[in-house]
C-alpha cells in the first residue's frame, strides 16, 4: 500500500467545551476540500469537567485510522497541553487559550477568551476562534468555514463567524507559520460514525421497530433513531431494562415487523435468555453490541473487543445464529442491512459485533442508502392448514402472522411439534433440532456470497496478519509502513465461519500474526476451534485504547523478525 | 367457534385453572359472536408455569414465553400492530417475582393489553415453593420452617403504577370472572385482572376462600384512585373481588 501523508490535529477541553463539536466543524471544513478524513473522540464518564478530546487526521488518500502523534494540540484548558504535549511531532505546534504571547518552542498564544469575552458571545463560540486561526495555519478560505458554521448553527451563527474571522486575523497579523493541504480527489461526500452508518443500514432493510435501553458506545444509534423515528416511520422505544427490549423485539416480530436492539456488553448479557428464546421459536431477531471494555462495568467510554466469545455462544441451548463484526463505517451500513435481511430470511437471530472505536469515531464516506428488503418465506395463505413450524426441505417453515385470517400461529419456547404444540417426544425433539440446524449450510452459502472475509496487502505474501472489528484502521494504516512483504485478512463472519476461504488464505502463509482488542485472543481461540490452525504470535491490546497505527507498525515488524 | 387444541390437557384433575379456562374461552365466544372482536386479531400469550399451559389448549394465536416475560412480549406485539388485541396470562411467580419489572412499566405506560394473573400464592410446577403472594408463614418446601416475608399486595401495587382498569375474581366463579375478562378486554387501556386461584395440590385455599370472599358493592363507583385504594386496603381480612378502578387515559401504542 502507498504511503499516506497524515496530518492530525488534537482538540482537548473540559467535558462541555465544546470539543466535538468544534472537531466536527473543521472536519466539515476539510471535507469540502476534498480531505478525507478519520475522527476520534476520548471522553470519560461524566458530564461536566473532566478531559474530552477529539483527534482528527486528514490527508488527500483514504485514512483508515487516527495517529496518536500529533501536528497540532489545540489546547481549550490547560490540562491538555500537559496530558498531550508528549504526542506532538517535533516540529508541532500547540495553541492555547491566552492573551499574553508565549516565547516557549512549539507554542502558539491565541486569546479564544478574550475575543469571545468582547464580543460578548457565549462561551462555546470560544472554539470559533480557534478553527478561524487554524484555517489561517492551513491556507484555508474562510469563507467556506463560515459556509460550515451557517449549516451546523443555522440562525446562532453570527458570533461565530466574527470570532472566526477575528482568530483569522490574529494569526495573521502575528506571523504565524503556514501550510498548504495537498487537494484530494473530490469523492466523500459526508461524515459519518459507525453506529449512523449501522441505523441507516437498517433503514435500508426496511426496520420498522428500535428498541433500545441505553448503553455507551451505543446509545447514539437509538438517538439517531428516536430523532428521526417519523421520517423513517419507525416506532423507538426504551423500556425499564435490556431484558424487555430483547422480548419486546420478539413480539414485533411475531407481529411481523421488523425489529431490533442495540447495547453494549454488559446489557447484551442480561438478553442472553430472550436470544435463546428468538432461537427456539425461529423468530427473526437482530441485536447491535458494541463493545466497551468489561467485565462488569469495565472502562464504559472505552473501546475494546472482548465479547466475540460471549456472542458467538450466545444464548443457553444450541440454534443456529449469525455473528457478524464489521470494520468501519461502510461495513457498518451493510452489516445493518445484511442483518435484517439474513434474520428474515432464515428465521434466526442475527448479531452484529461493534466497539467503542467503530462507533463513535467519524470517517469520511460515500454512502447512499439503497433500499434492499428480503421479506422472507412468506405462507401461502390459500392453504387449508397453518402449521408455523412444519418440516420442510430447507428448515425453513413459511411465516404467517397474527391478524391473518382463518389461521392461527403458534409460537412456543418449549420444545414443539410442527403446529407449535408443546411436546417432551424424543423423536419430534430430535427432528426439530434437525429442522433448525437444516439452515446452517443454506446461511453458510448465503454469507460466503457476501464477504465473510477480505484480504488486503500483498495477497501472495508469505507473511499475515488477522484481525477483526475496528482494528481494521489500525491494521490497513500500518500495512503501509510494514518492512516486510505482508497480507491481512479480516474476519468479518464470525459465525458462520468462512474456513475454507480462511484456509485458502494460508496456504502461501508461514507467519501468522494475530491482532486484537482483548487479553486472551479470542479469534485466535475460534480460529483454532474452527479450522485447528494454532496462532502463536499474538498483538493483544487491552488497555481501552484502539490501537495506534504506527505503535502498531512497530510491533507488527518486531513479530516478523522473530 | 372451535376454541379447542389437540393438546393434551396436563393440569391436576380438578384445578380450578379449568375455570379461568372456561371463562376466557366464554368470553371471547361472546365477544366473537357480537362481533366486538376478531378471533384473527386475538394473541394469546403465558409465562412460564401451570398457568402457561394455557396457551396450548386455545385454538388461538398464541406465544408461549419465558418465565416472568409474557407483558413485554404482548406489548412488543401490540406495540408492532395496535389492531391486535393483545392478552397476557401470568402466574403469581412468574409476574410478581421474575417479571415484576415488566408489570409496573406496562401499566405505567398504559398500553392497550390485558393481564390477567393466575394466583395460587404458590410455585406449582416446581412442586411448592413460596412466592411474592404466599402468606408470611408458608410452609413450603423452600420454606419447611414458614415463609419469613409478608406477601405483596398486587391489586395497589399496579393501581399505583397507573394502571387504567384493576379488578379480582375467583376462580371457582366462572360467570363473574367471565364477566370481568369481557369488560377488561373491552377496556382501552391496560387492565389488570387478579384471578384467585387455589393449588389443590400444593396449597389448597378453598375452605378458608370460602367464607372470605365478597363482591363489591352494585353501587361502588369504579372511577376513583382513591376510593380504589381504600377498597384494596380495607380487604385485607376479606377477599373483595370485583372491578375496583376503571378510567379512561390516554394509550401507549397510540402515541409511540
Amino acid at each position: 500500500m502507498p504511503k499516506n501523508n497524515i496530518t492530525t490535529i488534537l482538540l482537548g477541553g473540559e467535558a462541555g467545551d465544546g470539543v466535538k463539536e468544534a472537531g466536527i466543524s473543521f472536519s466539515k471544513l476539510l471535507l469540502e476540500v476534498g480531505q478525507k478524513l478519520f475522527i476520534s473522540f476520548e471522553y470519560p464518564s461524566l458530564i461536566r469537567g473532566g478531559h474530552n478530546s477529539c483527534s482528527l487526521s486528514f490527508s488527500n488518500e483514504k485514512v483508515f485510522n487516527n495517529l496518536n502523534e500529533l501536528d497540532i494540540i489545540i489546547a481549550f484548558n490547560k490540562e491538555t497541553a500537559e496530558l498531550h504535549k508528549k504526542e506532538l511531532k517535533k516540529e508541532g505546534i500547540i495553541i492555547i487559550d491566552s492573551d499574553k504571547p508565549v516565547t516557549s518552542k512549539n507554542y502558539l498564544s491565541l486569546p479564544m477568551s478574550e475575543f469571545t469575552k468582547k464580543q460578548n458571545a457565549h462561551h462555546l463560540a470560544r472554539t470559533s476562534v480557534a478553527l478561524g486561526a487554524l484555517a489561517y495555519y492551513f491556507s484555508l478560505p474562510l469563507n467556506k468555514l463560515e459556509k460550515v458554521f451557517k449549516e451546523s448553527f443555522k440562525n446562532k451563527v453570527k458570533d461565530n463567524i466574527i470570532l472566526a474571522r477575528q482568530g483569522f486575523k490574529y494569526a495573521e497579523k502575528n506571523n504565524w507559520p503556514q501550510m498548504k493541504i495537498k487537494a484530494g480527489k473530490k469523492g466523500s461526500s459526508r461524515l459519518i460514525d459507525g453506529n449512523q452508518a449501522f441505523a441507516e443500514g437498517m433503514i435500508s432493510a426496511g426496520l420498522e421497530n428500535y428498541i433500545a435501553y441505553p448503553m455507551t458506545p451505543a446509545t447514539s444509534i437509538l438517538h439517531f433513531l428516536a430523532q428521526y423515528k417519523d421520517k423513517y416511520k419507525i416506532k423507538v422505544i426504551q423500556p425499564e431494562n435490556e431484558i424487555a427490549a430483547a422480548i419486546m423485539a420478539i413480539g414485533a416480530s411475531y407481529a411481523g415487523k421488523r425489529a431490533a436492539v442495540g447495547t453494549s456488553g454488559g446489557g447484551f448479557a442480561l438478553m442472553q435468555e430472550s436470544f435463546s428464546l428468538a432461537g427456539i421459536t425461529e423468530i427473526p431477531f437482530v441485536a447491535v453490541i458494541s463493545q466497551r471494555p468489561g467485565p462488569a462495568t469495565g472502562v464504559p467510554t472505552g473501546t475494546g473487543q472482548a465479547d466475540l466469545a460471549m456472542l458467538k455462544n450466545a444464548g443457553h441451548g444450541e440454534f443456529p445464529l449469525v455473528v457478524l463484526a464489521p470494520g468501519n463505517a461502510e461495513e457498518s451500513y451493510e452489516a445493518g442491512t445484511q442483518a435484517l435481511n439474513l434474520a428474515w430470511q432464515f428465521q434466526i437471530p442475527v448479531l452484529i459485533l461493534l466497539d467503542k472505536h467503530l462507533s463513535e469515531s467519524i470517517t469520511s464516506v460515500n454512502l447512499k442508502q439503497n433500499k434492499k428488503i428480503n421479506k422472507g418465506k412468506l405462507a401461502n395463505l390459500k392453504q387449508k392448514e397453518y402449521k408455523r413450524y412444519a418440516f420442510s426441505k430447507d428448515g425453513i417453515s413459511p411465516m404467517a402472522f397474527p391478524g391473518t385470517k382463518g389461521l392461527v400461529v403458534k409460537n412456543n419456547s418449549y420444545e414443539h411439534d410442527e403446529q407449535g404444540i408443546v411436546t417432551e417426544d424424543s423423536v419430534v425433539v430430535k427432528k426439530m433440532f434437525d429442522k433448525r440446524f437444516k439452515k446452517m449450510p443454506l446461511i453458510a452459502r448465503e454469507i460466503n456470497s457476501q464477504n465473510p472475509l477480505k484480504v488486503y496487502g500483498n495477497k501472495k505474501a508469505n507473511n499475515a496478519v488477522v484481525f477483526w472489528g475496528s482494528t481494521k484502521g489500525a491494521v490497513l494504516e500500518a500495512l503501509r509502513n510494514v518492512k516486510k512483504s505482508i497480507k491481512a485478512i479480516q474476519i468479518i463472519s464470525m459465525e458462520p465461519f468462512p474456513d475454507k476461504k480462511f484456509v485458502n488464505e494460508l496456504k502461501q502463509v508461514k507467519k501468522i500474526i494475530i491482532v486484537e482488542g482483548n487479553a486472551t485472543g479470542q479469534l485466535a481461540s475460534l480460529i483454532r476451534e474452527k479450522t485447528g490452525i494454532k496462532i502463536k504470535q499474538k498483538i493483544l491490546q487491552y488497555d481501552s485504547k484502539p490501537f495506534d497505527p504506527n505503535i502498531l507498525v512497530g510491533k507488527i515488524n518486531k513479530e516478523l523478525a522473530k | 367457534m372451535k376454541l379447542n387444541t389437540n393438546a393434551k390437557v396436563t393440569w391436576c384433575p380438578g384445578c380450578p385453572n379449568f375455570g379461568i379456562l372456561a371463562a376466557f374461552k366464554n368470553s371471547i365466544n361472546d365477544l366473537v359472536k357480537a362481533k366486538e372482536i376478531k378471533s384473527e386479531d386475538l394473541t394469546i400469550f403465558s409465562g412460564i408455569g401451570c398457568h402457561g399451559k394455557i396457551t396450548e389448549y386455545l385454538n388461538l394465536n398464541t406465544f408461549t414465553s419465558l418465565h416472568g416475560r409474557a407483558i413485554p412480549l404482548a406489548l412488543g406485539t401490540k406495540i408492532a400492530n395496535p389492531k391486535l388485541k393483545a392478552i397476557a396470562f401470568v402466574g403469581d411467580g412468574d409476574v410478581y417475582a421474575e417479571g415484576l419489572d415488566h408489570l409496573i412499566h406496562a401499566a405505567k405506560k398504559n398500553a392497550d393489553v390485558t393481564v390477567i394473573v393466575h394466583n395460587n400464592q404458590v410455585f406449582a410446577l416446581t412442586t411448592g415453593q413460596f412466592t411474592p403472594t404466599s402468606p408470611k408463614g408458608l410452609k413450603s418446601k423452600s420454606s419447611p420452617q414458614g415463609s419469613i416475608e409478608e406477601p405483596l399486595d398486587p391489586l395497589a401495587l399496579t393501581l399505583s403504577a397507573g394502571a387504567s382498569f384493576v379488578a379480582r375474581s375467583y376462580a371457582l366463579e366462572i360467570e363473574k370472572t367471565k364477566k370481568i375478562i369481557t369488560a377488561a378486554i373491552q377496556h382501552k387501556g391496560f387492565s389488570f385482572v387478579e384471578i384467585i386461584q387455589p393449588c389443590i395440590t400444593f396449597y389448597d385455599t378453598r375452605e378458608i376462600l370460602k367464607n372470605k370472599i365478597e363482591w363489591l358493592d352494585k353501587k361502588y363507583k369504579t372511577n376513583n384512585f382513591y376510593d380504589a385504594f381504600n377498597k384494596i386496603s380495607k380487604s385485607k381480612n376479606k377477599m373483595l373481588l370485583g372491578i375496583f378502578y376503571q378510567v379512561k387515559k390516554p394509550i401507549f401504542e397510540d402515541e409511540v
